[in-house]
């Protein structure tokens, strides 16, 4: 157990690896702004980040702020580390999470004081995991 | 279309850790028994289709194996479609007899994860690591959650998927896990992902299977015992991955099911016994809403009771399935499904005339849906 625990501590965090299409998307988190994209052409919006607008094909489009409110669609509950860095963790929960704009993301529920359901409202908070801004939520 | 091509041989090796065998090897045996099981020499297959080995995909796989077993079929290749690739194949398999492209075709799978690497199954999705979104399982359990929320769908009524599926195996000498489940065992297994716990998940192994496929006018002209008709097929696509998807407990198996139902003429209703992809419980269950034997949302109370146990409604995986039998992606539910079609199943459903096949890919990302009927 103290190998594995000492393991767990060595562990690398397994940080996002920005590309040139992505960077801008960690770069606004680090500034504490979570932004998704939304279409010069059909208003279509979403995350994670494409070079193509997946409904009209359009290049054309921008990074747009999102509000931070959101919804709980689903989520789980882990009770094995397939990484070492989440073996000091578990149990951790992951959850898709809908932005009141529409892009959907995986994230973490963080600081729920009650039981969590579908549906229910969240609000972003961002948090660093390893000098890593990340797009956490929690209940509204 | 319609049973003009029949399945007209399978094979299989065992299941479970096979050290020292690599997957060219295993398709191989799979296939040296498929044909011999047919009846026919390796030199009439004029078509070789496999699904690339999912622990370790190769380039140009297809076309080792062909080398391997000294064939240069007129149609080859591999297709990556996840584990709704091996119905995916014979379908295509199917489509190239009916239109003069080929005559004899062999269809395979092998792969060795239990020996090998189990990293395509645990490995990370993408930059979402940062949130420690990891393995397979979670994907499933993140839909189950959803249906669970939904629906009201109880991790007992999975655990009913899970006894049946295991009480099918237990009675299958060839299974890998021939250990039956209680409801009580399932409830003490631990949760790897919750709402996911371990004896919801299916195994790891290693081994391969194959089928051969030619036309029904062929079959009858070599004296084939117990050519298997296909009736129909079909597939769908959910492309989108789980975050992105607009409704988690709706997947492409409707569409799929709902094509191969079409082509076969034939109402969920007339389905005798099934064969369900059992990567995890809740794949089950919402295969048989998608399929139309269940309401959608229903598939919990549905899957519960021993419905899908020999002697229930709908007999479900009665070799074991990916739960009990081996993890395979997919080709040893065609072998089951073509057994109860000859009558010759361990646990054989009496009477059986229609068989459905699911597989399925990804979290759920494709499906391929196969009809069989009973070998006249």
């Amino acid at each position: 157990m103290k190998a594995a625990a000492d393991a767990a501590t060595q562990a690398a965090f397994p940080a996002p690896q920005p590309t040139e299409l992505t960077a801008p998307y960690w770069h606004a988190l680090d500034e504490g702004r979570l932004v998704f994209q939304r279409c010069d052409g059909c208003a279509n919006a979403w995350l994670p980040p494409r070079a193509e607008c997946p409904r009209c094909g359009s290049r054309a489009w921008q990074w747009t702020q999102a509000s931070g409110a959101a919804t709980l669609v689903s989520w789980v509950v882990y009770h094995h580390a397939y990484h070492d860095w989440f073996a000091k963790r578990l149990p951790y929960t992951v959850a898709v999470v809908a932005l009141a704009e529409g892009p959907r993301l995986v994230s973490n529920i963080v600081d729920a004081t009650g039981p969590l359901r579908i549906d229910m409202p969240l609000r972003l908070s961002i948090q660093r995991e390893a000098g890593t801004a990340l797009a956490r939520f929690t209940p509204a | 279309m319609r049973g003009n091509v029949v399945i007209a041989g399978i094979g299989q090796t065992a299941f479970g850790k096979l050290p020292g065998r690599g997957t060219i090897s295993l398709n191989i045996e799979a296939c040296r028994l498929a044909l011999a099981d047919a009846g026919v020499e390796k030199d009439a297959v004029d078509a070789l289709l496999v699904k690339p080995p999912t622990s370790n995909p190769q380039f140009m796989y297809g076309q080792t194996l062909a080398e391997a077993m000294a064939l240069q079929p007129r149609v080859g290749g591999a297709w990556d479609q996840g584990g709704a690739a091996n119905l995916s194949l014979i379908a295509f398999a199917a489509m190239a007899i009916e239109h003069g492209q080929c005559d004899v075709a062999l269809v395979c799978y092998a792969d060795n994860p239990r020996t090998g690497s189990r990293h395509a199954y645990e490995k990370a999705w993408g930059d979402d690591a940062a949130y420690g979104w990891f393995g397979v399982p979670a994907g499933y359990a993140m839909l189950a959650r959803r249906h669970m929320e939904e629906f009201g769908t109880t991790s007992d009524q999975l655990g009913a998927i899970a006894v049946a599926i295991r009480k099918h195996g237990a009675a299958n000498p060839q299974a890998q896990l021939r250990k039956p489940l209680t409801l009580d065992q399932y409830r003490e297994s631990p949760w790897v992902v919750d709402p996911l716990r371990r004896d919801d998940c299916c195994l790891v192994s290693d081994g391969a299977a194959a089928v051969v496929l030619m036309s029904a006018q062929r079959a009858k002209a070599l004296g084939v015992k117990k050519p298997v008709p296909i009736l129909g097929f079909g597939q769908g696509q959910s492309s989108w991955d789980v975050a992105q998807r607009a409704d988690l407990t709706r997947t492409c198996a409707e569409a799929s099911g709902k094509t191969a139902l079409a082509m076969a003429g034939l109402r969920p209703e007339d389905i005798d016994v099934a064969q369900i992809y059992d990567c995890f419980t809740i794949t089950v269950l919402m295969t048989v809403e998608a399929y139309g034997f269940a309401p959608h949302g229903d598939g919990g109370p549905w899957c519960a009771g021993g419905r899908l146990e020999v002697g229930g409604e709908l007999p479900v995986n009665t070799a074991g399935g990916l739960l009990s039998e081996t993890g395979m992606p997919g080709l040893q539910l065609v072998t089951e499904g073509v057994r109860q079609m000859r009558g010759e199943a361990n646990l054989q459903v009496p009477g059986a005339r229609n068989c459905i096949v699911s597989n399925q890919g990804g979290i759920m990302h494709t499906h391929s849906t196969l009809i069989l009927e009973r070998a006249a």
